[in-house]
């Protein structure tokens, strides 16, 4: 009984898998559909699903097509607006900047008493004033005019004796449509004598004046006049040849009796490359001048009384040359140098005309320096300059009743012994394009005893940045 | 002696003179990359000349005599304008007394005026470094602003000189499709560089990564032309970038000073045609510049 029973349920228990195995077959299979009809769910709903891709593909290629045509329509609109901008801000205004210069002057000598022995100075000539001072504030307007003409204001201030002296340095036209590589410029103008003298002083490389710019151009000439240049159409090489008619009311001119104008000046300027990196310029100018009562301070600045008075004429040659190279790394060398002979020749007349004599004068200067540039921000730089005088002196008639070489020596018409040079050497930062600063030292000889010089310059430009000569 | 003298000068002038006059149109180009299109669009009826080389930064060029006489003979002056050259060719344009190429005549073309440029600040304020109010003017950088210009400047070659219009159009046709063919090369084969972060040494590079969808997120010149400084390299040390790009004009120092301090590698590209070798026209320009960029990339 128990074997049947144990029997019974050993076959119930065996059968259970056997029962269990046919009933998981049937679901197995059904399993296998489901999966199998799933996966061609899926499949198909993947299909969907990449067309769709497929689809959103290419309308995104389609929308990114009108994006770009969108976009340069933009850039049409864009272009126009900028270009009316442009128009609107650069055409119509001029560019206006302003240049301040200033610092701090220090001599181990008195500086009114600067002189050139036989040199008498005229113009602005003479030093920076000593301690801290504001040198000059310059004020900057230029524009094309039309299509013909382009023209340029400057503005100086300078304080003079306490008092603000405001200072039309530079009006003038120049003509912009002239055929045949000519031009004109007439109005006020820096006359183009040598090279340093159509240059800015906030553009000069040292922060005071050539001896010789001081002696014979008065520290800068400028004039009102016409100038006409000729440009001539050679390939590499520059070749400029110009005249120009001045008033010739400032030194050295001293006054006005022509209408053809007392100051004439023929002037040529050539100019070339060397390589890739190095460039040159020589300029020639003979200046002759028509000199009608022209007064120096003599001796002593602002002596009290009319000073002592030059007619005759005055004749100028200048020589000068440039040489600049660029060095690897934003190094650069200048070289530049300028020699000047005088021939004067009339009547001096002194002492409230109890003095007159003759005046027969050759004289010449000349200065050298060279700037290295270490860096965009870095420079440094060297000058010599020297003078010489060799002045012929004849009283005609001395009523004063001094010795004859006192009067040729208060007046400043006497040339000594001494020929004035002098020493000066700087260092400038320039931490941008607007901005400079300026350290120099100078070892002045000019008056036959050392005088050691010290500037700290400053040099700042707000506002439209001009484009500089060469 | 002195009618020997003056008759030689006569015949220097003279000779000098006929010189100038042959057929060919003289063509004064303020960029390198201007006198290669040029040369693409013109071939050999210009004679092209540029007035800065590689190596010379087009911010700061002299108005040196040279240029004055070449300017002066000039029939057509290509330049980027956008006020890049605005601290010389103002002066060159007054001295060569050349009324052909002043601005707004046929004469003077302005490449930066056929393109949108980029980088117009809101706002014009000096300590903000040297920025130009006319946008960024370094859009010889990006192959499809070429390519307008192209346009631009072949109606302007055939406008000055319509006696070899066909020929203009003809050479444009052909560099369009050259141009076009390398367009899709070059995109495709800088691929990789999509996306990246870019530290550069001066802005000048916007139009490339333009091109490139390349995103900028930091320049080592703290304001546009200003000298990295210390102080601001440190702070760019906490930035995450891919690549930093400098030109070979750049100082060399504070690149590899922050791929010292962050591994960050450093590439040199042109920023312009013939800076560096094997970059001596347009094409192998562009070429040069993805073939850099996606080796430094890919490494």
């Amino acid at each position: 009984m128990r074997k049947t029973l144990l029997n019974i349920a050993m076959a119930a228990v065996l059968s259970v898998p056997a029962a269990a195995h046919s009933a998981d077959s049937a679901a197995i299979a059904e399993l296998k559909q489901m999966i199998v009809e799933m996966k061609q769910q899926h499949e198909q709903q993947i299909q969907a699903l990449e067309e769709r891709v497929g689809q959103a593909e290419e309308r995104a290629a389609t929308a990114e097509e009108m994006a770009e045509n969108n976009e340069s329509t933009v850039a049409v609109v864009e272009e126009q607006i900028q270009a009316q901008s442009q128009t609107s801000d650069n055409s119509f205004n001029p560019a206006i900047s302003v240049v301040l210069q200033g610092g701090v002057a220090s001599y181990s000598k008195d500086p009114e008493e600067f002189h050139f022995e036989g040199m008498p100075l005229g113009g602005e000539a003479g030093l920076h004033d000593e301690g801290l001072a504001l040198w000059e504030a310059e004020l900057i307007a230029s524009a094309s005019i039309d299509n013909l003409f382009y023209g340029q204001l400057t503005i100086g201030l300078h304080t003079e004796d306490g008092d603000i002296e405001v200072d039309v340095e530079e009006a003038f036209v120049d003509t912009l449509s002239l055929p045949g590589g000519f031009g004109l410029r007439f109005g006020r103008f820096f006359s183009a004598l040598g090279y340093l003298n159509e240059h800015h002083t906030h553009a000069w490389d040292f922060a005071d004046a050539p001896l010789a710019y001081q002696a014979f151009l008065g520290k800068q000439y400028r004039d009102d006049g016409i100038r006409a240049t000729w440009v001539a159409p050679t390939d590499n090489l520059l070749v400029e040849i110009g005249a120009e008619v001045l008033r010739g009311d400032s030194y050295p001119g001293g006054g006005n009796d022509n209408n053809f104008g007392a100051v004439h000046n023929l002037f040529m300027h050539i100019g070339g490359d060397v390589g890739e990196d190095s460039s040159w310029q020589l300029g020639i100018s003979r200046m002759d001048v028509d000199v009608v009562e022209r007064s120096s301070g003599g001796h002593a600045h602002g002596h009290g009384g009319d000073g002592p008075v030059f007619s005759g004429d005055s004749d100028l040659t200048v020589l000068d040359a440039v040489w600049k190279t660029a060095l690897a790394g934003e190094r650069a060398l200048i070289l530049q140098g300028e020699y000047f002979m005088r021939d004067e020749n009339g009547q001096v007349t002194a002492e409230d005309g109890d003095a007159v004599f003759n005046y027969d004068g050759e004289q010449e200067g000349w200065y050298l320096q060279g700037i290295f540039q270490f860096d965009r921000r870095w420079r440094a730089g060297l000058r010599y300059d020297r003078l010489e005088a060799d002045n012929d002196l004849v009283m005609l008639s001395n009523t004063t009743g001094e010795a004859d070489d006192d009067i040729f020596e208060e007046t400043g018409f006497l040339s000594g012994n001494n020929d004035p040079h002098r020493w000066s050497a700087m260092l400038d930062w320039t931490p941008s394009e607007f901005s400079r600063l300026r350290l120099q030292y100078a070892k002045d000889e000019s008056r036959g005893e050392t005088d050691h010089q010290v500037f700290l310059q400053y040099i700042m430009t707000l506002g439209a940045h001009g484009a500089h000569q060469y | 002696m002195k009618s020997f003298i003056t008759k030689v000068l006569w015949a220097a002038l003279v000779l000098s003179v006929s010189q100038n006059a042959y057929a060919k149109l003289n063509v004064f180009t303020c960029e390198p990359e201007w006198a290669a299109l040029v040369k693409e669009l013109a071939g050999k009826k210009a004679k092209v000349f540029s007035a800065t080389h590689a190596r010379q930064d087009p911010h700061f060029v002299q108005a040196r005599p040279s240029l004055i006489a070449k300017l002066r003979s000039a029939d057509l002056a290509v330049c980027t304008g956008a006020q890049l050259e605005t601290g010389w060719m103002p002066m060159l344009q007054r001295r060569a007394r050349n009324p052909k190429v002043l601005k707004g005549r046929d004469g003077h073309f302005e490449s930066a005026r056929h393109v949108r440029r980029l980088e117009i600040p809101g706002r014009l304020d000096r300590t903000e470094g040297d920025v130009h109010g006319d946008g960024n003017p370094h859009i010889q950088l990006d192959p499809r602003r070429i390519l307008k210009v192209a346009r631009a400047l072949s109606k302007r070659l055939q406008k000055i000189d319509p006696g070899n219009e066909q020929i203009y159009k003809k050479r444009f046709q052909q560099f369009n499709k050259r141009w076009k063919a390398s367009l899709v090369k070059w995109k495709k084969k800088a691929g990789s560089v999509k996306g990246k972060k870019v530290i550069v040494h001066h802005r000048e590079w916007i139009y490339l990564l333009d091109w490139l969808r390349m995103k900028r997120v930091g320049s080592l010149e703290p304001k546009p032309g200003i000298p990295p400084t210390i102080s601001h390299l440190s702070d760019l040390k906490q930035r995450t970038a891919d690549l930093v790009i400098i030109s070979p004009l750049n100082d060399k120092k504070p690149s590899k000073w922050l791929r010292k301090q962050t591994g960050i590698p450093v590439v040199v590209l042109p920023h312009t045609v013939g800076a560096v070798p094997n970059s001596k026209d347009l094409f192998a320009f562009f070429d040069k510049i993805v073939h850099q960029l996606v080796n430094k990339v890919s490494k």
